[in-house]
């Protein structure tokens, strides 16, 4: 990659929480344009890494290279969100501009830009509602809305189709390709290897240290997964796209009482 | 009947008590929408406890008051706010455990020294016999500092309290905000606690963010709201207080406890009744 074209790189990056280590020595780089995809098991580092890519979280060891004056913008897990909070959904956009004014009240250039964002991504005719009063799609949107009225050239996104429905998750999916196509970096995480992860050009397979990286054809093979997960399993091909499954022969052997032959 | 209501404004205490008593709920008020958003509802009771211990000390040692105990709350403020963002522990038990052991000690130190009296009652329930100008001025000028604080740094306060985490990702300093939070909240509890007491003080920085919640979904509204409930429940209550002949803190919160049920009853009923009209529209609600 050229120097010019990166974004952000971990080199070596060891960190975590207290005296547990997260990351272990961990290799990352996102350059301009990219969309990865980060996938590994829960307590892998995904949210950590993204973290240390922020900025917000420092590395104990190794050292992370971010272009100077490089905006990050970060959408956090949907469910971490207290909905509750009386916000209503300009409010809750304008947070975006938390540095560039003083005074409490959006100025009229600030309402403007946040009616085009809000357009942008179809919602604009909500700004007034709280945003515990929108569909799950409609949440996902003003945050991503958050994120884009900071003008990011690095969107970063936690587990954004967590606990979705199949069609709010191709809602996402084709939503970041759009944002990525007219020029945003994407970095997110997902559980969610077939629906997400085998449509994104790169992946980053961590489980505390990146296992591998590369395309998914390159890095979804049952040799890394199971390095990354643990757990067997198989990858078949479906319309040139790979598709993971699990390996069931292997479940029944650590079932006890369970007759052979039976469901589990 | 007018010139009853009137009666007591002839009394400069009782004027200086209404001055603090009004201000003091609108500080609360304001101070509250953050306190109750931020889940730590039992800080502003935690808080005030701890400052008692301060109260102790700072008349045992003969200084001043409101310096000693001033000291002594923003120690404590500070102190929670250390132990809550390591995240080992969580916040409430780190109030519990500050707070409380503050309080001991207060009431240790009086028990050890003596001073139980008008000045113990005073302190744990509020009383406006004492109120002189300098309270007065005491309450206005933590009032203004509060709310240009609010003012200036509304933003960052806002995006801190609701998702601190992208805020810190944002560039905003979240530390320094908590800190800040925790410093006006100590100042307020401080300047309010002769009128309200320590016992009650958490009930006024409560009670009127929860009612403007209830009133609204948005946060600018609910700012400007908590506030306004707060100055019309101290004005109300200490107007109340002298007619009923009863201590101006617990007035001050069952004139608020009061505007709570009423309002719980009628959002109750307007929900309901949008609930229902949505069904008979066949539409969800949401």
């Amino acid at each position: 990659m050229s120097a010019s074209a990166e974004l952000v790189a971990l080199e070596g990056v060891t960190c975590g929480y207290g005296s547990e280590a997260v990351l272990v020595d961990v290799d990352v780089d996102v350059a301009k344009r990219e969309f990865v995809g980060i996938v590994g098991p829960s307590g892998a580092g995904k949210t950590t890494v993204l973290r240390v890519i922020a900025g917000s979280m420092p590395p104990a060891h190794g050292r992370v290279r971010r272009r100077a004056g490089l905006r990050v913008a970060y959408v956090p897990q949907i469910e971490t969100i207290n909905w509750s909070f009386p916000v209503t959904v300009q409010e809750c956009v304008l947070m975006a501009r938390v540095s560039s004014r003083r005074l409490p009240w959006a100025s009229r250039a600030e309402r403007v830009a946040v009616s085009e964002v809000l357009a942008r991504l179809g919602i604009e005719e909500l700004r007034e509602r709280h945003i515990r009063e929108l569909s799950g799609g409609q949440q996902q949107r003003v945050f991503i809305a958050r994120a884009l009225l900071g003008e990011p050239e690095l969107l970063l996104m936690d587990e954004p189709t967590s606990g979705v429905d199949v069609r709010l998750r191709h809602e996402v999916l084709h939503l970041l390709d759009d944002l990525n196509a007219r020029g945003l970096a994407i970095v997110l995480t997902t559980h969610d290897l077939n629906g997400i992860a085998t449509h994104l050009p790169r992946l980053v397979c961590l489980n505390r240290r990146v296992i591998a990286t590369g395309s998914p054809a390159e890095v979804l093979s049952p040799e890394v997964l199971e390095r990354t997960y643990g757990a067997s399993m198989q990858v078949l091909e479906h319309g040139g796209m790979p598709v993971v499954v699990d390996s069931f022969e292997h479940r029944h052997e650590h079932l006890p009482g369970v007759p052979e032959g039976s469901a589990a | 009947m007018i010139d009853g209501l009137l009666a007591p404004f002839e009394f400069e205490f009782f004027r200086n008590g209404l001055a603090v008593a009004t201000l003091a709920g609108g500080l609360c008020g304001l101070i509250g929408v953050y306190v109750v958003l931020k889940g730590m509802s039992y800080i502003g009771h935690g808080l005030s406890h701890a400052i008692f211990g301060g109260f102790a000390a700072s008349a045992l040692l003969g200084v001043n008051f409101l310096l000693g105990a001033g000291a002594w709350g923003v120690a404590s403020a500070l102190m929670i706010n250390a132990v809550t963002r390591r995240r080992v522990i969580g916040s409430d038990a780190a109030i519990g455990v500050i707070t409380t052991a503050s309080f001991a000690l207060g009431l240790a130190l009086f028990a050890f020294f003596g001073g139980a009296g008008a000045n113990f009652d005073a302190a744990l329930f509020g009383s406006i016999l004492g109120v002189g100008t300098e309270d007065v001025v005491a309450i206005a000028a933590v009032s203004l500092l509060a709310g240009t604080l609010i003012f200036l740094r509304y933003r960052a306060l806002l995006f801190t309290t609701f998702d601190p985490e992208v805020a810190d990702a944002s560039g905003v300093n979240t530390a320094r905000m908590d800190a800040l939070l925790m410093l006006v909240l100590a100042g307020s509890i401080l300047a309010t606690m002769q009128v309200l007491g320590v016992t009650l003080i958490a009930a006024a920085l409560v009670i009127p963010a929860t009612v403007a919640r209830m009133l609204t979904n948005s946060f600018s509204r609910m700012l400007w709201m908590a506030a306004t409930i707060g100055v019309v429940c101290g004005f109300v209550g200490m107007n109340l207080s002298y007619h009923l002949d009863v201590q101006s803190g617990p007035t001050i919160v069952l004139v608020a406890a009061t505007m709570f049920a009423a309002v719980f009853m009628v959002t109750g009923a307007t929900g309901r009744r949008r609930t229902a009209a949505l069904a008979r529209r066949g539409v969800a609600p949401a």
